[in-house]
């Protein structure tokens, strides 16, 4: 006897992911996955944003990574709430790790959630966290031609972050053909240029961020 | 690589619609996936083995249909497939401007017991 189903393998994940975004939303957090190669700067790109936003907004971090706790500790330093996740292998977080996490967050004295995923451009585009933005990272060294190479990443993202502009004199980038393809690709996404190395660019990516904070804020009040 | 936990959800899912249908063998499991799923037949299959062991799904035939990746411009308006050289460039005027119509599907289509 065949019996018909057509169920999502991943509808458990989009599940709880709905979930956690229900719980996010009424507390009128704004929770952002951050997502990147290895390397590309997710750290210290959430630093740089601590640094700058954090006389304006409430910051709290999510860390996962397969191994250790070294971007908890980080974080930690600066004395921000976060919650290390290691995956122990898993190549992307999902919806019930992040579930788990946001327990032991101070959700109530937060206003802005980063949520640094495994370093990886393929798996994290997948698995709902249960976000309401996705970012990702595109650094200088990396070279122009990723989007040709993992599409489904910069096509599925709010915003890309084009991280250590510093280093444009020394490495080959088109930064202009890059910023024509992924606008291509993704016709409604926000290109930021930031140096998490200098600080340059780093003031208009956190004014982005910090508006759609406040917007998820009122959202929450009306 | 995340296929272990893809396999075990693939799993609960045919194990809860058996046990609704009152079977006691699930004989295949038919499950469909998109050409850009990133989903690896082979290693499904692995892990099936492993995760299947002792429960009505042991030994089910699994068989995977595939759906090609389709892609429609939104600078020219045609639609189209990913050629072999595997880009999301449009055939016919060259824009790397496209909305995915197909692909990504990833479920259990259905299965078949006894």
């Amino acid at each position: 006897m065949k019996i018909p189903i057509v169920e999502d393998i991943l509808s458990a994940n989009d599940r709880l992911a709905a979930e956690n975004a229900r719980l996010l939303a009424d507390q009128g957090l704004l929770a952002v996955n951050v997502m990147a190669s290895p390397g590309a700067g997710k750290t210290s790109l959430i630093v740089q944003t601590i640094d700058a936003l954090r006389d304006h907004t409430r910051l709290g971090v999510i860390e996962g990574d397969i191994a250790s706790r070294l971007d908890a500790d980080t974080i930690q330093a600066l004395q921000i709430p976060v919650v290390q996740i290691n995956t122990g292998g898993t190549c992307h977080l999902d919806a019930n790790m992040v579930h788990g996490a946001l327990e032991q967050l101070p959700l109530d004295v937060l206003d802005l959630l980063f949520i640094e995923n495994v370093g990886n451009l393929i798996c994290p585009t997948d698995f709902a966290l249960g976000e309401a933005l996705k970012v990702m990272i595109a650094s200088v060294p990396e070279g122009d031609d990723k989007p040709y190479k993992y599409p489904g990443m910069f096509a599925a993202v709010d915003a890309i972050v084009v991280n250590k502009i510093d280093l444009l004199p020394y490495v080959e980038f088109d930064l202009a053909g890059f910023r024509q393809l992924v606008t291509g690709l993704n016709s409604g996404v926000q290109v930021f240029q930031v140096s998490c190395t200098t600080g340059e660019g780093i003031a208009a990516w956190a004014d982005w961020l910090l508006g759609k904070t406040t917007d998820r804020m009122a959202a929450n009040q009306t | 690589m995340h296929e272990l936990p893809v396999t075990q959800g693939m799993l609960s899912i045919a194990l809860e619609h058996a046990e609704r249908a009152g079977a006691k063998k699930i004989t295949a499991i038919n499950i469909t996936v998109g050409e850009m799923s990133g989903i690896v037949d082979d290693s499904i299959q692995f892990y099936f083995d492993f995760v299947s062991k002792d429960t009505p799904a042991q030994g089910a035939l699994l068989t995977f249909e595939r759906v090609p990746a389709r892609f429609h411009c939104k600078a020219c308006d045609e639609d189209f497939s990913v050629g072999d050289n595997g880009q999301w460039a449009c055939p016919h005027c060259g824009a790397w401007s496209v909305e995915i119509l197909a692909g990504r599907e990833f479920y259990v289509d259905s299965i078949e017991v006894e």
